[in-house]
């Protein structure tokens, strides 16, 4: 900060560099909660599973950190990843589909809006699929699709459970109607699973949200949500032009869901290793998550 | 009953309210103009099929919502006998957007499941504009579980705008209702034919459409959103929607390429609401040679073909990492 910033009244101060403040504050060093305006270390953040220390709101993570936090470090690997996309309809709105692809890559550094692995948790294997929100708003198209599909079948082969973290707005228009088949697909793939007696846990991020909450995300034989997750089948601005009411308080959050009977259980991030292998133990009739680690 | 035309029709509705006239005019005067009469009608038909023989796909979407195209009631109605509607979902309500029963179809025994839309305000308002909350899908839900335990064939039609998107609908599962059917189609033990009529609206269709059968009328949609939503989401404005129906591919010709619609049932020049009857044949055709398609198969290979299918969906490409 210049002698003459300093010289000047906080107001004035704060206006001046509304716009500049982002740029010069090196990236990453502070992060301010959007739930409660709390200004905290990055790095504090992120030692408490980004979640935020003074008011447990949980943030977006992306694919690669949840899969990190989640396995243990030994024996993972990626599934699917072959697996990449195509402008099949050479969709075009006010950009081409293909150009939106190549820039939601470069930003992401992931090819499509799904991250599948096999690996363990609490030494308990398991197959993991993530979806990455940044990558075109988590969108379900073919890839998407096609990996979880991937996922579920190693799992029934390799006799895993399959475990799906959702966080997307929905169908990927930009695939028009192969997209809406992935929820067909999905669920399809799904069958298996069960008729494996294999246990599929889905749990909600925020956002968990059309063609992705109405076809798989419920499907699970436990449904679980991470606190004050955004879940529905339409969006909020839809349903109030429909209704031309004002929503509930909390509507379509995860508590709100847990009041309306929709899904199990509500799990703190920090706790969703241990929940996920307890739950595990529980439905394949294994013992305990401590007399198996300490096997 | 007086035919609706669309705005792209203005040319046959004029020559159309000209025949209107002249038949008029004959009815009371000596002069024998039925050849003339007869002249403007042959032209009529004529304009018609120049007209509906290259609709873009946003002109086929006014036409798969036309206000007298049949609906499944009509169907209902035409193609099947002893019809005994079932109703609710025995947990909340009965939702009217969705009707469903037994019937015979050619003196068989089948379940017909299908969303309905009302012809009047009236109606339309009591069937929610084909628009089903939960309850609906449950029901058909029900159905298809009543029609899998005692080995009945079932017949779904699809024309709805889409799931309706209300707050008691969330409240009550609206997703989950519709991920249920999804889940319970792919495994349902006996055969089904899935055909859509007017609007394939995005999951509130999909919803009863897997089956082992896509069959799609020529005039139809079905699409992951509405042209108007998809506009007004991508380009910010609802009247892009022409453009957004252009590149979404929502028509049955589009769908029949990728590989989603197995059979397009071809409709009457002006669509289907221009002959009730011979749009009731073409469908009864149709149905009838997917029965025997899809009843010829011995039930492990119906649902090992119904499972590839529905593993065959998507595009994408593989590489070597």
């Amino acid at each position: 900060m210049s002698w003459f910033q300093k010289l000047l009244p906080p107001k004035i101060n704060r206006r001046e560099l509304g716009a500049e403040s982002k740029k010069n504050v090196p990236e990453g060093l502070w992060h301010k909660c959007p739930a409660c305006q709390a200004v905290l270390y990055h790095s504090d953040l992120e030692k408490n599973f980004s979640v935020c220390p003074k008011c447990n709101h949980h943030h977006r993570i992306t694919a690669r950190t949840r899969l990190d936090w989640l396995l243990d470090a030994e024996g993972r690997f990626e599934i699917g990843a072959e697996v990449q996309p195509l402008d099949t309809l050479k969709f075009k709105d006010s950009r081409k589909y293909s150009e939106r692809l190549t820039v939601a890559q470069r930003e992401t550094g992931e090819s499509d809006a799904m991250v599948v692995m096999q690996g363990s948790v609490h030494a308990l294997p398991l197959v993991v699929a993530v979806f990455e929100f940044t990558f075109m708003g988590g969108s379900m198209g073919s890839v998407v699709g096609e990996r979880f599909v991937r996922g579920v079948q190693l799992a029934t082969e390799q006799n895993m459970p399959f475990v799906c973290f959702s966080a997307s707005g929905g169908a990927r228009m930009q695939e028009g109607l192969l997209s809406l088949m992935q929820m067909a697909k999905t669920c399809g793939a799904l069958t298996q699973l069960s008729q494996a007696r294999l246990p599929f846990i889905s749990v909600l991020t925020d956002p968990t949200m059309g063609g992705v909450s109405a076809s798989f995300a419920f499907m699970g034989d436990v449904v679980i949500a991470e606190p004050g997750a955004l879940i529905g089948f339409a969006g909020a601005r839809v349903i109030q032009q429909t209704v031309r009411e004002t929503l509930p308080e909390g509507f379509q959050r995860a508590e709100f869901l847990l009041e309306h009977g929709a899904i199990d259980m509500i799990v703190d991030r920090r706790e969703m290793r241990k929940q996920l292998a307890t739950l595990i133990t529980l439905l394949t009739k294994q013992s305990a998550v401590a007399e198996i680690e300490a096997a | 009953m007086k035919v609706t035309f669309l705005d792209f029709e203005q040319p046959v509705a004029e020559l159309e309210s000209k025949i209107e006239q002249l038949r008029y005019v004959q009815d009371d005067s000596a002069l024998d103009i039925s050849e003339e009469i007869g002249r403007l009608q042959k032209k009529s038909q004529t304009l018609t099929k120049e007209i509906y023989a290259k609709l873009t796909p946003w002109q086929i979407s006014q036409v798969s919502r036309h206000p007298q195209r049949p609906y499944t009631m009509d169907y209902i109605q035409h193609l099947f006998t002893d019809f005994e509607e079932l109703h609710g979902d025995r947990a909340y309500a009965d939702d009217s957007a969705i009707v469903g029963g037994l019937a015979r179809f050619n003196g068989q025994s089948v379940m017909v499941i299908g969303h309905q839309k009302g012809r009047d305000t009236k109606e339309r308002q009591y069937r929610n504009f084909g628009m089903p909350r939960p309850e609906g899908y449950r029901k058909a839900m029900r159905l298809m579980r009543l029609a899998e335990k005692f080995g009945i064939p079932i017949m779904t039609f699809i024309d709805t705008p889409g799931a309706y998107p209300g707050v008691g609908a969330e409240e009550r599962g609206q997703s989950e209702a519709i991920g249920k059917n999804l889940y319970v189609m792919a495994e349902l033990r006996v055969p089904m034919i899935c055909t859509i009529i007017g609007e394939g609206g995005s999951g509130g269709a999909l919803a009863i459409a897997i089956g082992d059968a896509l069959l799609m009328l020529q005039f139809a949609t079905y699409s992951v959103i509405s042209p108007e939503g998809c506009a007004s989401i991508l380009w910010k404005s609802a009247s892009k929607a022409p453009d957004a129906a252009e590149t979404l591919g929502i028509t049955a010709t589009r769908l029949k390429a990728l590989g989603i619609v197995d059979k397009i049932v071809s409709e009457p020049p002006g669509g289907a609401h221009r002959d009730y009857p011979a749009m009731m044949q073409a469908m009864k055709k149709a149905l009838q040679e997917s029965l025997k398609q899809v009843q010829s198969l011995p039930m492990t290979e119906l649902l090992q073909a119904r499972f590839n299918r529905l593993m065959g969906y998507g595009k994408f490409k593989e590489v070597e990492l």
